[in-house]
């Protein structure tokens, strides 16, 4: 049956009326029209569909709608905007971290998550951080690099 | 002068560039953009030309009837063949305001010079840019390729690191097909049947119904679609739907038939080329086989497509590797005429060949002309792009050479096994669904210009050395047990992994350095100068002793054994599993019109290689594939890429020579001959996992 779930999505309030089995995925690509969270594979085995839900990365294919009333969620449009981007969004940019761009999304969110709990990481910790990301066009090493470059900005003040 | 062959088919300078009241000139080319680059670097190549900025510049996304038809965008050969007609046609178009603009002036063209499509004449402006007067100059006329284009010193945006617009969208939110909403829009999924003969024996829709009541289910014969308002339905519709279908003659493929060694059981069909059998010597005679398998394409998000049907026109919304195509095979599927097909291009997840993207655009064609009016998104699953969609052939390489007294190769012969590397182009899967199907059977042979047969299997199958006497035997294995079609260099990589692997084991024989050997073997300066710049960039000299443990190993081929050349070493540890530690590219891929893309493709394409080499294989029963997730199928991963160091050499020749498919050869057997250095023992047999790791040290 459905009922209404309140949260927060990307700092404001949302709320849907949605069954509690209703995938996130699905609220966030259908309901909500937010494209960023991204359809891999529906098993939460390739980290395309990742966002942060009470700041730790999740999949967003694998998350019920029913544990998220009251909580945080925040997908890769809450991350930053064009205008303002996230450090991390400017440094994939910056490093053309990317090819066909289909695991972006999902592994700026596991950055973004890696970055609150480990401003400094090594490149070991950025690699075991994303290790759950798959990318198959074989951008590994500059989202690596863009990983360390943005945490070194926001290391040096830049808002994230 | 002869027009480049793309100019030549389409040669009406108009269908290429035109100048828009904004103050942009229109750009348009037939090539696709599937995360490879390539839109920016033909757009860098036309700005100049054009004598434009890239700010100046709108580039037409691509539709039937809005570009020019390239066919297919594939095989590393977009900067190479779209390239110079993209810059012919823009030269052509400065030289025509050239001359218009001289004769308005009163002055000679050679006088006049453009600076960001404004017109200088001594360097000062003379008031005329190419919008001033565009109604003049009439562009709607033939191309005659007599225009100069640039030199490589005239250049000044080829050559840049110009950034890719296709980029930002992707890490800000919606980029991709997969993300247009349409009006109206319903979301379906296709019931697969399980092998093209297979017939629906019985269905229970009250069950589909009772899991979503809204249902609209379409059978047709054996396809069986389900029609809902949003995806979540239709994914809870489907998976009842598969409970709900009973088959009749479902295929039942062996498990077996996923090794390489099955393919000499599988019927097929035997081209000899080359010189004939060498007769009795006293040389030493080596012979080695290697061993592909079934390889995915596995790009990361399923392919999607769209398509409406409403007053007798179909449009389709596809992330395919052709328009042109995508338009020709709805027609031929769903009978309508060219003309009443649009197919609109958007972008989609990486490719890398023939993948699922032709697949659900005719999915959503089917259901759409049997529902007019609304527009029908079709998405597939993970399970069926890893199902469903064209795999690329697994390849048996059984190599013969022939040493003479010094150990030189003096005669090769490749005989190779393998289901034709192109042989689901231009199908669906959906239409052995259709009642009527009738199996095309092998494609017709295709000629190369020369009149040769042209096959995807022989593709470096002689390794890029000087030797006197080769000669091939291909076996074309038909039917093949799973869809197979185009991967990444079709069997160029593959085959570069068997030839290199048997030139390193020549070396041993032959008592010889594995690099001094090779050098022995290439006169060409180009690839000489890659080998070595490549064993400075390794530290070749101090390789170490073999069986340590550790290994150091390289490839090298040139592409197509024509275009780019190429070396890659690998530097690995092997205990259990085989660990990438560095690896190292040095490339002569002649101009670079955009040297950051092409490292980045040069990359990704060793990384791929890598996975190819160390983990991938498709595994088969029941209908068909059985590695239908991430789990059955692994790739590499973050925490297992090695670190990788590229050189571009000689890049401002002015040919460029094609980058997409370059590395994958040279990585994969640069990884094998590592792995034996590093074993003193030898892997033929793909992929180099933990059991075959075992297995070689037991040999």
């Amino acid at each position: 049956m459905p009922k209404t779930i309140a949260f927060q999505l990307n700092g404001r309030p949302a709320s849907v009326e949605v069954d509690a089995t209703a995938l996130l995925l699905d609220v966030l690509r259908g309901d909500l029209r937010l494209m960023g969270a991204r359809f891999g594979c529906g098993a939460g085995q390739c980290g395309a569909c990742a966002v942060l839900v009470d700041g730790a990365s999740v999949a967003a294919c694998a998350t019920e709608m029913g544990n998220l009333a009251g909580k945080s969620v925040v997908t890769v449009e809450g991350l930053g905007t064009p205008d303002e981007p996230h450090p991390l969004q400017a440094a994939f940019l910056e490093l053309q971290a990317g090819q066909c761009g289909y695991c972006l999304s999902g592994i700026l969110i596991g950055a973004a998550a890696l970055l609150r709990a480990n401003p400094d990481p090594s490149r070991a910790e950025i690699a075991k951080a994303l290790d759950w990301h798959l990318c198959r066009c074989g951008v590994h090493n500059r989202v690596m690099d863009a990983v360390a470059l943005a945490a070194k900005r926001i290391r040096a003040g830049a808002p994230a | 002068m002869s027009l480049p062959p793309m100019l030549a088919a389409n040669p009406r300078l108009d269908r290429w560039v035109g100048f828009e009241p904004d103050g942009r000139a229109r750009i348009a080319f037939g090539r696709m953009e599937y995360g490879q680059g390539v839109g920016t670097s033909l757009a860098q190549m036309a700005a100049d030309e054009l004598d434009l900025s890239m700010a100046r510049l709108r580039i037409v996304p691509a539709a039937t009837g809005d570009i020019p038809d390239e066919g297919l965008t594939v095989g590393s050969m977009s900067t190479e063949f779209s390239g110079p007609a993209i810059r012919a046609a823009c030269a052509e178009v400065r030289a025509l305001f050239t001359a218009a603009a001289a004769r308005r002036l009163g002055c000679a063209a050679a006088d006049l010079d453009v600076r960001d499509g404004a017109f200088l004449r001594a360097g000062q402006p003379t008031g005329l840019d190419y919008w001033s007067f565009a109604a003049e100059v009439d562009l709607a006329r033939d191309a005659t390729g007599e225009a100069p284009l640039k030199t490589v010193d005239q250049m000044r945006l080829i050559g840049e690191n110009v950034p890719r617009p296709d980029l930002p969208p992707k890490v800000f939110g919606a980029a991709f097909l997969h993300d247009i909403v349409l009006p109206g829009m319903r979301h379906a999924r296709v019931l697969r049947q399980p092998g093209p003969g297979a017939s629906l024996k019985s269905f229970d829709e009250a069950a589909v119904r009772r899991a979503v009541p809204d249902v609209d289910i379409l059978i047709d014969h054996a396809f069986v679609a389900l029609i809902c308002a949003s995806e979540a339905d239709a994914a809870r519709a489907h998976a009842a739907a598969e409970r709900a279908a009973r088959w009749d003659h479902a295929r039942d493929v062996a498990a077996d038939l996923a090794e390489p060694a099955s393919l000499k059981t599988l019927p097929h069909t035997d081209f000899a080329a080359g010189a004939p059998e060498p007769e009795t010597s006293n040389r030493r005679r080596v012979t080695a086989t290697y061993a592909k398998p079934y390889i995915s394409h596995g790009s990361l998000g399923p392919s999607a497509g769209i398509a409406r049907f409403e007053d007798g026109k179909l449009t389709l919304w596809t992330h395919n590797q052709g328009v042109y195509p995508m338009r020709a095979l709805a027609a031929r599927i769903t009978g309508l005429a060219p003309a009443d097909i649009e197919v609109i291009h958007a972008q989609g997840p990486g490719c890398y060949g023939h993948n699922g993207a032709d697949d659900p655009p005719i999915d959503a064609a089917l259901i759409a002309m049997r529902r007019p009016g609304s527009p029908i998104r079709v998405q597939w699953r993970r399970e069926d792009e890893f199902g469903w969609a064209p795999v690329g052939t697994a390849m048996l390489m059984e190599l013969s050479a022939e040493l003479d007294a010094s150990g030189r190769l003096v005669d090769y012969t490749a005989e190779i096994w393998n289901t034709a590397h192109t042989g689901a182009r231009g199908t669906a899967v959906a239409e052995s669904a259709l009642s009527g199907y009738v199996d095309p059977g092998p494609q017709p042979m295709r000629l190369m210009p020369d009149g040769s047969r042209f096959s995807g299997g022989l593709l470096n199958v002689i390794p890029s050395y000087d030797i006197e006497t080769t000669r091939t035997v291909e076996h074309v294995i038909f039917p093949p047990p799973v869809r197979t079609s185009s991967l990444r260099s079709l069997g160029g990589a593959p085959n570069t992994f068997a030839g290199e692997s048997f030139i390193d084991e020549l070396a041993e024989i032959a008592g010889q350095d594995p690099l001094a050997y090779r050098l022995a073997m290439v006169s060409e300066p180009r690839g000489r100068d890659v080998l070595q710049t490549l064993s400075k960039m390794c530290n070749w000299p101090h390789r170490g002793f073999p069986g340590s443990g550790k290994g150091l190993g390289l490839g090298y081929d040139r592409h197509r054994n024509r275009a780019g050349f190429v070396a890659c070493a690998a530097q690995v540890e092997v205990d259990q599993d085989v660990r990438l530690i560095r690896m190292w590219c040095a490339a002569d891929a002649g101009l670079i019109v955009n040297p950051d893309g092409a490292k980045n493709q040069i990359e990704g394409g060793m990384i791929m290689a890598a996975s190819w080499t160390l983990k991938e294989q498709v595994k088969l029963g029941g209908a068909g594939i059985t590695s239908t997730t991430w789990d059955d199928y692994p790739i590499l991963r973050f925490s297992e890429v090695p670190t990788i160091e590229i050189e571009l050499i000689n890049t401002r020749d002015p040919r460029p020579l094609g980058i997409g498919e370059l590395s994958q050869g040279a990585a994969m057997a640069a990884i094998a001959n590592a792995v034996a250095h590093a074993l003193g023992a030898r892997i033929r047999d793909l992929p180099m996992t933990r059991d075959k790791i075992a297995a070689a040290l037991l040999a």
